[in-house]
């Protein structure tokens, strides 16, 4: 893989993209604005993985960030509250 | 008059498991003798790993400090070998609560604690864990002040999360072992506090 596209701190959008197959994009999450947590390193895709092909070139995978208000409508909690979610980087875009 | 017994029908799941199973060996793909070391291997994992683990965070400070930045080398130190996937521990503080959960299946810090616990796998609490995670962390008994932030963590990737608790008041004299035996699963998957089963 190349160098990630993201670093800690940037802010990121979730594509709201819906394919068929294997996706380990959870559907919630996607549409929503978040902020990089950390880069976890180099995965083979899982999407690809799941077709018997070999995930080549692996993905960069971010742990993202995303305050609860803004990803449930009327969410019950404190303002602070997040909520952390594993995401391949074809899955996102700069916000 | 002979007694048959009584027997269960096997259910679709069991029966493809068998089917699967008996398939591989008669293909020479696997053995008997290496599927029963896997179950065995499984069975062998049980929370008291991720206990220790805990403990030694808390009376080590300089252990503490490895295990958040590589949680998978840290716990190699220990002995522990944890396969494959990286292990991710995140650390509860007075104003942060981390809670665990995976919205997908049932990714699970299998190495440390074993095998799931059946709730872990349902779909009320996968499916609310994060969206409303207080009030299904107040089902669990643990009522979270709306001062402390909650911190859920969706293993939906390559990660395995370990919630590190707060190492409970009055147990500074307390040793390694004494410690260890305060941290339950519950506790390490975050709808818990140690001590407080």
């Amino acid at each position: 893989m190349g160098a990630p596209r993201f670093k800690a701190g940037d802010r990121v959008k979730v594509l709201r993209a819906y394919p068929v197959g294997h996706i380990r994009t959870p559907h919630y999450i996607r549409g929503c604005v978040g902020e990089v947590e950390r880069i976890c390193g180099a995965f083979p895709n899982p999407e690809e993985l799941a077709q018997m092909r070999s995930g080549e070139p692996k993905q960069p995978l971010y742990r993202v960030r995303f305050r609860q208000r803004d990803v449930w409508p009327g969410y019950r909690g404190a303002d602070s509250d997040v909520v952390e979610v594993e995401i391949y980087q074809h899955w996102l875009d700069a916000a | 008059m002979k007694d048959e017994g009584s027997y269960r029908r096997l259910s679709y799941f069991q029966l493809m498991e068998v089917t699967l199973r008996e398939l591989l060996v008669e293909k020479g793909l696997l053995t008997e003798e290496q599927i029963e070391a896997e179950v065995e291997d499984m069975r062998s994992r049980t929370p008291e790993r991720g206990a220790k683990v805990v403990a030694r965070a808390w009376v080590d400070a300089a252990f503490r400090k490895r295990l958040l930045l590589d949680g998978t080398k840290a716990c190699e130190e220990l002995g522990l070998d944890v396969p494959k996937l990286r292990l991710v521990v995140v650390e509860n503080t007075p104003d942060v609560h981390n809670a665990i959960v995976c919205t997908l299946c049932s990714c699970y810090p299998r190495m440390l604690l074993g095998i799931p616990p059946d709730w872990y796998k349902s779909r009320n609490y996968r499916s609310r864990m994060v969206r409303e995670p207080r009030a299904v962390l107040e089902e669990f008994g643990l009522r979270i002040p709306d001062n402390v932030t909650i911190r859920v963590h969706d293993s939906t990737a390559d990660m395995r999360y370990l919630v590190l608790p707060m190492r409970p008041a009055g147990t500074e004299a307390w040793d390694e072992v004494r410690l260890a035996s305060l941290v339950n699963r519950d506790c390490m998957i975050g709808v818990a506090l140690p001590g407080a089963s």
